[in-house]
């Protein structure tokens, strides 16, 4: 009997592709290079126009990995997860803290922004995964404003008039005082954690969190212990956002509890929705779209918000899967 | 093999297991009756450890699981099947099967190799899928299979995990008379090889498969026997088959 499972065993080892369809392929290479090359491009000939200016880039790029991390919970866990910029602000104090008494290592600053990220995701996640659908999402974002008051009550750091970052990490070899370089990592950062996601989503522990989303009783009757493995996808995804702090914190060198409070948090949401949940760019494509459109809104009328809402109310009701989904289907509909 | 003792279980005022105490041979295929509502999936839901009893005990080989979560009843040797098909929707048919080896290879806390080339869980999947006749659809993404297909598939799922006990929640719910006739061949197939616990509508199914039959009314077992005993038997005649 088992001769004809070995013979179709070959036909059945296959990984998604890293880039979806031949369309989406092609797309999201381009998206990718344009992102990279447009910025520098503008840098080296001078041109001062604010949307393909490294700085408005490099905020896009943070953003991005807060998205991509965000996802990997929200759209491959199912968790969705409304406390997300928690981790932006405790990576960014990760850095504004330790710089404020002195010590400006980026070897300090970066792993202590993703193991102090992480380790309040083990804390928060631990209790917010003992409940679920509205009572999660509650939840996760009651940690999240806690975590602001914690810092808006931090008189020695500022409170909420926020504490200024006098000099950026220090690498020692790089030198992210140069914008150009900071730039350039955060680019890099964002494709590792793309391609981190990648792989995780695709290991046998991606597979578990995939199914908990899909079926978590089902996953339990297999015999999963489902808690476990979802705590995990949390903390790695608070981790990651924690990277994305760090950055964003360097990059704009004053930071506040405002970083950290619920609405980022709903942005973070929009990014990950309007680019297609579990997709691997998706997050990208959102984070981009999001922040492009809102500057553009942002300079004809202050009431941008009102617009903005409505152009997102109709991209989830009327494309399937997102940006992604659209450009994987080559612009059709559904 | 499985012994169930005094089990007692009630929502509200409604007593949905009224004291059951039976037991399941090893290599038996046990069937329970009973009519809508007699409280055979909260019986089931318990053994599988989906809910909790009030009262009672649950012994798998000699071990009391009454306190024992779902997932480790799983490691026990103990799978289900769900009476409301419960698959992953959105991945393949083999990525569902092979998502059932997994959880029985070890731990799943790796992070970085990828799954789906992994011969050591497509492979057992694969001669799961052909026992159940289901081998032709590996690569289709569940949501797109038949209704008897997902069925087929969720029995393929419970197997893979290589079970020594299997409680089938209504495999045939719902099946087609073509479907069902394939499915029954299935449950023959296993007949013997494992420990059957089957939940089953079908009278005609559960009296050509069953070694014995325990019939639940109102929550309560009001009869266990050979098949030929409980067609004989007057109280199940009155309380479930409708006849004086």
């Amino acid at each position: 009997m088992s001769d004809t499972a070995s013979a179709q065993l070959n036909d059945h080892l296959r990984v998604p592709d890293f880039f979806g369809s031949s369309t989406g392929r092609v797309v999201t290479l381009v998206f990718m290079a344009v992102l990279l090359l447009v910025p520098v491009a503008a840098h080296f000939l001078g041109i001062r126009l604010q949307l393909v200016s490294l700085d408005f880039i490099t905020r896009i790029l943070c953003l991005a990995i807060a998205a991509v991390s965000l996802n990997l919970i929200l759209g491959f866990g199912g968790m969705i997860s409304f406390g997300h910029a928690a981790f932006i602000g405790i990576g960014a104090y990760c850095v504004g803290i330790p710089a404020y008494h002195g010590y400006g290592s980026a070897w300090l600053h970066f792993p202590l922004a993703v193991v102090a990220s992480a380790a309040f995701a083990l804390i928060t996640g631990a209790i917010s995964l003992r409940t679920r659908g509205v009572y999660f999402i509650m939840i996760t974002m009651a940690f999240a404003q806690m975590g602001y008051y914690f810092f808006l009550s931090l008189e020695e750091y500022g409170g909420d008039d926020g504490l200024t970052i006098y000099s950026r990490s220090v690498f020692g070899i790089i030198d992210i005082e140069d914008k150009m370089v900071l730039f350039l990592l955060t680019y890099a950062c964002l494709v590792a954690a793309i391609y981190s996601v990648y792989r995780i989503v695709n290991s046998r522990f991606g597979m578990v969190v995939r199914g908990c989303n899909s079926n978590e009783a089902r996953m339990k009757a297999l015999g999963y212990n489902t808690y476990a493995y979802k705590l995990t996808a949390y903390v790695i995804a608070g981790g990651m956002c924690g990277l994305a702090g760090a950055l964003l914190g360097n990059f704009t060198t004053f930071i506040s509890p405002d970083m950290m409070s619920w609405s980022r948090s709903g942005e973070l949401m929009f990014m990950v929705i309007l680019g297609g949940t579990g997709s691997l760019f998706g997050p990208v494509f959102g984070a981009v779209t999001f922040v492009f459109i809102e500057e553009l809104l942002s300079s004809f009328t202050t009431y941008w918000a009102l617009p903005f809402g409505i152009l997102l109310i109709l991209s989830v009701l009327f494309i399937k899967g997102g940006l992604n989904g659209l450009i994987q289907r080559g612009w059709k509909r559904d | 093999m499985l012994d169930i003792q005094g089990l007692r279980k009630s929502f509200g005022g409604v007593v949905a297991t009224d004291n059951v105490t039976m037991g399941i041979e090893a290599g038996e295929l046990h069937a329970i009756i009973g009519p809508n509502g007699a409280g055979k999936t909260t019986l089931i839901a318990q053994l599988s450890g989906d809910l909790a009893p009030d009262a009672g005990h649950v012994l798998f080989g000699g071990k009391d699981i009454t306190t024992v979560p779902t997932h480790r009843r799983s490691h026990f040797g103990l799978a289900r099947s769900f009476q409301i098909t419960s698959v992953f929707m959105g991945l393949s048919v083999i990525d569902n099967v092979a998502l059932a080896v997994q959880a029985h290879d070890g731990h799943s806390f790796r992070f970085w190799q990828p799954a789906t080339t992994q011969a050591r869980l497509r492979k057992p999947a694969l001669e799961v899928l052909e026992k159940v006749g289901l081998i032709d659809r590996a690569g289709s993404i569940a949501s797109a299979l038949s209704h008897g297909e997902r069925r087929q598939l969720e029995i393929a799922m419970a197997l893979a995990t290589k079970p020594s006990f299997m409680l089938l929640d209504e495999p045939m719910a719902g099946m087609g008379v073509e479907e069902s006739a394939a499915m029954v061949e299935i449950l023959r197939s296993l007949k013997g090889e494992k420990t059957i616990l089957l939940v089953e509508h079908d009278m005609d199914v559960v009296f050509a498969l069953a070694d014995r039959i325990s019939v639940l009314v109102y929550g309560r077992i009001v009869a266990t026997g050979k098949p030929e005993a409980i067609r004989q038997n007057a109280d199940v005649r009155q309380a479930y088959l409708g006849e004086a």
